[in-house]
């Protein structure tokens, strides 16, 4: 998924919407599973029916009202700043294209991160990425299994969290442990809306998320002990 | 929660942890958690990883030439679009 490195051009008023694309499994289908609306933002709300209505300028400022938060989101989800690029890229250019299929059933920027979130899976799959790994969290684990903590010394991490340390080890957990931990424990989304998204049971979003903060919990473990080292 | 929760072996609470974290139950009441020392620390790491996620990754923002980036994909996209549509012979996408 490569930036359109091509000159800029003007803008173009088009209406949007006309071009095809792929069918992504995504908003209309799940929409009454997230957020209920929320009241829209005046300024976003004008900016969205100008947009739906092949306003270029409108859709450039739905762009400056979104993208961080799309950015950002893409780039905790791949820890890689090329990739996240890409992908927001990718995610307005589905916005521009099903812009005129939002019916506001939930508030905009709900559907929009729920849009941006189909993208970045997409490009995981594509990659085959450890997403398939869900299919074997159920399965035990010999070193994950329950009782790899019996015996461990100095189990609590004193209730503080080194910030730089935990992203570091979020951004180390294999792809389908952080895209759990990401969705659930970053971004917010219940089991239900995991399970949803990713096509597995919700038993199975619950084990991986535990797996996941295992994982950071040993992580981070050896990160203090190691930095406890003279 | 009943007694022989509280009897329940380390490997056996663990086991059943995912599901009772996910589920939204408050595991600290866990008879097991009230007699095991190994498990309540387990239990309190792993509130304090979910609560730190919270904080994680503050709101960055993109680098200022993408929307140029994605204003050339619209713009290619709408071209190829309108010549589609110049041309009925020609197939579009839908």
């Amino acid at each position: 998924m490569p930036h359109s490195r091509i000159p800029t051009q003007p803008p173009d008023s088009r209406p949007p919407g006309v071009s095809g694309a792929a069918p992504l499994p995504v908003p209309a289908a799940r929409k009454m599973t997230f957020a209920p609306a929320a009241s829209p933002d005046p300024a976003e709300a004008d900016a969205l029916a100008r947009a739906q209505a092949g306003d270029h300028h409108a859709f450039a400022q739905l762009y400056s009202l979104h993208k961080r938060r799309i950015y950002s989101l893409c780039l905790r989800m791949v820890g890689n700043i090329a990739e996240a690029e890409d992908l927001t890229q990718e995610a307005f250019l589905q916005l521009h294209r099903k812009i005129s299929t939002f019916r506001g059933d939930s508030a905009f920027s709900t559907w929009l991160h729920r849009l941006a979130i189909n993208v970045v899976l997409m490009q995981l799959r594509k990659k085959s990425l450890s997403l398939i790994s869900l299919d074997e969290a159920m399965e035990p684990v010999p070193e994950e299994g329950p009782g790899r903590s019996f015996g461990a010394p100095d189990l609590a991490l004193s209730g503080t969290i080194d910030r730089l340390a935990l992203e570091r080890a979020v951004a180390d957990l294999p792809a389908g442990y952080r895209l759990i931990f990401i969705l659930h424990d970053v971004e917010g989304y219940e089991h239900n809306e995991i399970a949803s998204m990713l096509e597995c049971s919700i038993g199975n979003s619950k084990s991986q998320l535990h797996k996941a903060r295992l994982r950071l919990r040993d992580a981070l473990r050896a990160n203090s002990q190691k930095e406890a080292q003279p | 929660m009943t007694e022989d929760q509280g009897k329940m072996s380390c490997a056996e609470f663990q086991a059943q942890l995912p599901e009772l974290i996910g589920s939204g139950a408050n595991a600290a009441n866990h008879p097991h958690i009230q007699s095991c020392e190994l498990c309540r620390a387990l239990l309190a790491d792993l509130e304090t990883i979910a609560e730190a996620a919270r904080q994680l990754f503050p709101v960055v923002e993109p680098p200022d030439e993408l929307w140029a980036h994605i204003e050339s994909a619209i713009k290619s996209e709408d071209d190829h679009v309108n010549a589609g549509s110049r041309n009925p012979g020609t197939p579009t996408r839908n």
